[in-house]
């Protein structure tokens, strides 16, 4: 059964092809055109400002994930239940601020330069994750939890043998939409003198200077798929076999 | 044993469970049974302390539930639901599992408990250890479930309609099944049903509840027989009575001291015989007593010679250890008024008639 639902079909294999073809035809055209050697001359930025990109994803990301799992299980205990839905309520609302205004909000209170950016980032990342949290327990079918409990199960080996794992798909659903809003928002860090990526695509935009701009662009957007890669592979292995739609 | 005295469990403005009280002896079965709201699955579920009594005392086996404490109360009760509960994120052997490692089993030591439950609630281990519970039939699952309450095994067992979900034919064979295993391993079991057949079939005892009160606490022939009001009377059935025929063995209503006559016995002997006891035909039976074949009086008065040359064959036996809803359906079908019975090595026991039948049925009534 699993060998049939690995198999690539042969559509499968034609979509990879033609995405190689249109990768390699792309990277020709911007030979061709100059573009490619007017953007290496940005690497020495682009490093650099990778690194910063990276650094404000990673903290921003890492805070937001330390802090809306906990969160999230906390808010679906017994004893906080009455609470979930205002949270979930509080949450969406939370995530119809536009990722702009969060950043600007930040900047009001906290000034200029890498803070400001990674506490905004740091929230447009917590709200999904914590949504996902919350719905992942609380769609745990409830005869689980019942057996589990009438099992003499204690709530800790509850949470962690029945609830966490049922919900494991749902959440790192959520940390993946998180850190995909992340990665594609921390080029605004640059907005509030926070540095990343956003320096070149900004500042090509405004000189009007497509290799700089691109120099900036296509760093991020690769940043993004492998972020979304990562975390899609740890969709595929770190959920349970018996739980995972994906196996 | 499990006691329950004057259980009462009120949520909010509801009553769930009315002062019940009631006593389950060690070893047997005992089916709470009644319309869904009716209070039995809170009952059930006071016992294990999922839900606690409002007030009144339950004990097994002589010790207060509440002096427990919950989480070794419950491990210590084997749990089964009717969606089964088995966690979709462990395996059936982690399933199995969880209660011996709760208690600190050696790891050897469940692992071959695992194997050994799944072989007797006959699914094969090496098949299905490593399976995970979407991988298993509705059947499967329950067996399984089954499998993992007994995991420790626990003296009381709780069952909440563990059977509810599973086609009709499934559950037939799977009730069997479960007989077998508790005939075998003689748990105190608690047992929540909506279908008063399975009640019948599976209980020592029948608890008939109506808005959380126990009305009727009786062995099922009892309950069937002698329904204490209208409710329970309309709850069990206007068929009652067929439902008896299940709860009686054919052993108990054949006449065990049969005429019977051989192949070398002469016709007229027979013939003698059956008027004697009132009867249109006798079995014929071989040198060591197993059943050949059976002669008219008919033939016995018209015909002349041994009845070896002149009998029929058997058109169909029942065997002693049947229930008589299967003497009697093979009577219908068959559109005879008796049965030979013959057991299992042929021999000829006895035999069971129509009118034996209404007779033993009827005889509770009449003393009654």
């Amino acid at each position: 059964m699993a060998a049939s639902d690995r198999s690539v079909s042969p559509f499968a294999t034609f979509r990879r092809v033609a995405q190689l073809v249109a990768v390699f035809a792309f990277g020709a055209y911007l030979q061709a055109s100059g573009m490619l050697p007017a953007m290496l001359l940005y690497s020495e930025d682009v490093l650099f400002l990778i690194r910063q990109h990276i650094f404000l994803v990673a903290v921003s990301g890492a805070l937001a994930i330390l802090v809306a799992v906990p969160l999230g299980i906390l808010l679906t205990r017994p004893r906080f239940r009455h609470f979930t839905n205002v949270a979930t309520q509080f949450v969406n609302l939370g995530t119809t601020i536009p990722t702009l205004a969060i950043l600007a909000l930040s900047m009001s209170f906290l000034g200029i330069g890498a803070p400001p950016a990674i506490f905004g980032l740091f929230v447009v990342t917590l709200l999904p994750i914590l949504l996902n949290t919350i719905a992942g327990l609380t769609s745990v079918p409830a005869p689980l939890i019942e057996a589990a409990r009438g099992m003499g199960m204690t709530e800790r080996q509850m949470l962690f043998q029945v609830e966490l794992p049922n919900a494991a798909f749902v959440i790192l659903a959520g940390i993946r939409t998180g850190l995909a809003i992340n990665v594609g928002t921390a080029p605004l860090a640059f907005l509030i003198g926070g540095g990343s990526l956003g320096e070149l695509i900004f500042t090509g935009i405004a000189l009007n200077d497509l290799p700089m701009m691109l120099a900036g662009a296509i760093p991020t957007a690769l940043l993004a798929i492998l972020v979304d890669f990562a975390i899609g592979q740890g969709q595929y292995w770190a959920v349970p076999k018996g739980v995972n739609p994906l196996r | 044993m499990i006691r329950l005295e004057n259980v009462t469990k009120i949520f909010g403005a509801t009553t769930a469970v009315d002062n019940v009280s009631m006593e389950v002896p060690a070893g047997s079965v005992c089916v709470l049974l009644g319309p869904s709201g009716c209070g039995k699955t809170t009952t059930l579920k006071t016992i294990n302390r999922l839900i606690a009594p409002s007030s009144g005392r339950i004990s097994i086996d002589g010790k207060d539930t509440a002096a427990v404490d919950e989480v070794t109360l419950r491990r210590s009760i084997g749990y089964v639901i009717q969606q089964t509960g088995l966690f979709p994120n462990k395996t059936v052997e982690e399933n199995i599992t969880i209660v011996p490692d709760m208690l600190g089993w050696d790891r050897q030591r469940s692992r071959r408990r695992a194997a050994e439950l799944l072989e007797m609630v006959n699914l094969d281990p090496g098949v299905f250890l490593k399976r995970y519970p979407k991988e298993l039939s509705g059947g499967q699952a329950q067996r399984v479930g089954v499998a993992r309450a007994l995991a420790a095994d626990p003296p009381v067992l709780l069952m909440d309609e563990p059977f509810g979900a599973i086609d009709p034919i499934n559950r037939e064979v799977i009730q069997d099944e479960f007989m077998k295993l508790q005939a075998r391993l003689k748990k105190t079991v608690v047992f929540v049903s909506h279908d008063i057949d399975e009640a019948v079939k599976m209980a020592d005892q029948i608890a008939i509840f109506r808005d959380g009160r126990l009305i009727q606490y009786a062995a099922p022939d009892d309950l069937l027989a002698h329904p204490a009001n209208s409710f329970v009377a309309d709850f069990v059935g206007s068929d009652r009575t067929l439902k008896r025929l299940r709860l009686i063995r054919v052993a108990d209503v054949m006449d065990a001291n049969p005429g019977y006559v051989r192949a070398e016995d002469r016709l007229e002997a027979a013939a003698a015989k059956m008027e004697e006891a009132g009867h249109s035909s006798i079995v014929m039976v071989g040198p060591q007593g197993r059943a050949r074949g059976f002669v008219t009086l008919e033939i016995a008065r018209s015909r002349k010679g041994t009845v070896g040359e002149h009998y029929e064959k058997l058109p169909t036996v029942v065997s002693p250890a049947d229930d008589l809803r299967t003497a009697v359906s093979t009577m219908f079908a068959r559109d005879v008024s008796w049965l030979a019975c013959v057991d299992e090595d042929g021999f000829f026991k006895g035999y069971v008639t129509q009118r034996g039948i209404t007779h033993a049925l009827g005889a509770t009534y009449r003393d009654g």
